[in-house]
C-alpha cells in the first residue's frame, strides 16, 4: 500500500470553503482566522467537522495540491483552534464530570462507565435484521477511523510515563499487526472493504461521511494531538477496547448472515479475540497506570471514555434514525456492487 | 500487574484481571489434550475465566454480559 494521499473534498459551507481555498494557495499567504464560529450543533455540523477533519488530516496524509508546510503553519493552527473550541465545548456539555469516588479506581470506574453505554443497540440491530446496504454503509462510516486504526492514539505514546507507555505499546503492537503489515488492523479492514465491493483507498469516502461521523474521528485526533489531553486519549482507547469485542462479534455475525465468508469477516473475528485481551490491559495497566503516576489526569481519563461513548451514541443514533426513515445514513448512498 | 519483566523475567506469566480473563504473556504454547498447538498469533492472550466464552479456552468478552466478578489478585483462602 502506498503512502496516504487524499484529494481535497467538496466544501460544505463557509468554514470548509475558506480552508480549502487557502490550502490550495500559498502557505506564505496563510489563512485568516474564521471569526466567530457559530454552530447550533457542533458535533453534527457538516461544515465545521469537515474543516476540522481536513485541518487534522495534514498530520496524517498528503493532500493533493497542498503544500506539506501547511501542517505547522501558525495561521492554520489558529484557524483549527477556532474550530476545536466549540466542538470541545459541545462534547463537554454531554459528559458528566467524574466523581471523587471514581478516581480511586479508574479501572473499575471504566468498567462501570462502559456498562452504562448510552448508545442505541446498533450492533444488535445489524446482527439480527440489518440489510446488506445498511451493513455496507456501516463499513463506509467506520472506514473514516478503521483505515487509520490505532494511529490517533499513538500520538499519545511519547507523553506517557513508563508503565502506561509500556501498556499502550502492548496494545498498539497488536493493532499494528504484531510486526506483520498484512495483519495490521487497518489492512484487515481494507480487505473487508474490498471483499464487500467497497473502495479500500484511504479517504475514498470523505465526501460521503456526514459531520457526526467525522466528529468521531476528530474527537480522538484532538485528544491525540494535544499533550494536555493525554488522559482523555488513554480513556478513549480504554473505552474503545472495552466496547469492542461484543459488537464486533455481532458485526461478524451480520456479515455471515448476509452470506459473506471469512475473508470478509476476518477483521471482525480478529477484533473479538484481540480486544478481549486489549480491554484489560487498557483499563487496568494503561488507564490505571496513568492515573497512579499522574493523579491529576485521572478525571480526564474518565472524560475521554465518556466522551467516546456520547459521540458514538450520537453517531449510532444518526444511522438508526436514517435507516428507520428508509434513507441513507451517508451524504450520498454508495452504489451497491452485486454480491 | 505482574509482567514477565517485573517478576524477575520468568519464561511466562499468568495474571488474573479484575472481573475479566487471565492474561498470559511470555514464552508459552496453548495445546489441546493431544498436545496439538492451538493457533494464536498474538504475544499476549486472554484465557476465559468466567466459563461462558464462545471460543474457549480464549476470552471473547462475554464476562461483561453476565456480570462476572472476580478479583485481580489471589482470593483469600481459607476465608475468615
Amino acid at each position: 500500500m502506498a503512502a496516504r494521499l487524499i484529494e481535497l473534498p467538496r466544501p460544505r459551507g463557509p468554514l470548509s470553503e475558506q480552508l480549502f481555498e487557502a490550502l490550495a494557495g500559498s502557505v506564505q499567504t496563510g489563512i485568516a482566522p474564521p471569526g466567530a464560529v457559530e454552530s447550533a450543533d457542533p458535533i453534527a455540523d457538516d461544515d465545521l467537522q469537515l474543516a476540522l477533519y481536513v485541518a487534522y488530516e495534514l498530520h496524517y496524509a498528503a493532500i493533493d495540491g497542498v503544500d506539506e508546510e501547511w501542517e505547522w503553519s501558525p495561521s492554520l493552527i489558529a484557524f483549527r483552534r477556532a474550530l476545536e473550541e466549540p466542538f470541545e465545548e459541545a462534547v463537554a456539555e454531554l459528559v458528566q464530570p467524574a466523581e471523587t469516588g471514581e478516581l480511586a479506581s479508574v479501572g473499575g470506574a471504566l468498567q462501570q462507565i462502559v456498562a452504562e453505554d448510552p448508545g442505541p443497540p446498533l450492533s444488535r440491530y445489524l446482527e439480527t435484521q440489518g440489510t446488506r446496504e445498511q451493513m455496507l454503509e456501516h463499513v463506509v462510516h467506520r472506514s473514516a477511523y478503521q483505515l487509520k486504526e490505532a494511529d490517533p492514539h499513538s500520538w499519545a505514546i511519547p507523553r506517557l510515563s513508563p508503565r502506561p507507555k509500556a501498556a499502550m505499546l502492548e496494545v498498539q503492537f497488536d493493532e499494528y499487526g504484531g510486526g506483520s503489515a498484512e495483519r495490521m488492523h487497518s489492512a484487515l479492514f481494507a480487505k473487508t472493504m474490498a471483499g464487500l465491493g467497497l473502495d479500500p483507498e484511504y479517504g475514498a469516502y470523505l465526501d460521503r461521511w456526514p459531520g457526526v461521523t467525522l466528529a468521531t474521528v476528530n474527537l480522538l485526533t484532538g485528544f491525540g494531538l494535544h499533550r494536555r489531553r493525554r488522559g482523555a486519549a488513554v480513556g478513549h482507547l480504554a473505552a474503545f477496547e472495552m466496547t469492542s469485542s461484543i459488537p464486533n462479534r455481532r458485526y461478524g455475525n451480520a456479515l455471515r448472515r448476509l452470506g459473506y465468508d471469512r475473508e470478509v469477516t476476518h477483521f471482525y473475528d480478529e477484533h473479538v479475540e484481540a480486544d478481549a485481551v486489549h480491554e484489560n490491559i487498557a483499563a487496568w495497566d494503561l488507564a490505571g497506570g496513568l492515573a497512579a503516576d499522574e493523579p491529576d489526569v485521572a478525571a480526564d481519563i474518565l472524560f475521554g471514555a465518556r466522551a467516546l461513548l456520547q459521540v458514538e451514541a450520537r453517531w449510532a443514533s444518526h444511522l438508526m434514525d436514517a435507516w428507520e426513515g428508509g434513507g441513507s445514513s451517508l451524504r450520498a448512498p454508495v452504489a451497491p456492487v452485486p454480491a | 500487574m505482574a509482567t514477565p519483566q517485573s517478576a524477575g523475567s520468568p519464561a511466562a506469566s499468568i495474571t488474573p484481571y479484575p472481573d475479566g480473563p487471565y492474561l498470559v504473556r511470555g514464552d508459552f504454547v496453548v495445546t489441546d489434550q493431544e498436545g496439538n498447538e492451538m493457533p494464536n498469533q498474538r504475544r499476549t492472550i486472554a484465557l476465559c475465566r468466567c466459563g461462558k466464552s464462545r471460543m474457549r479456552p480464549f476470552c471473547d468478552g462475554t464476562h461483561k454480559l453476565i456480570g462476572f466478578k472476580a478479583p485481580g489478585e489471589q482470593e483469600k483462602w481459607p476465608r475468615d
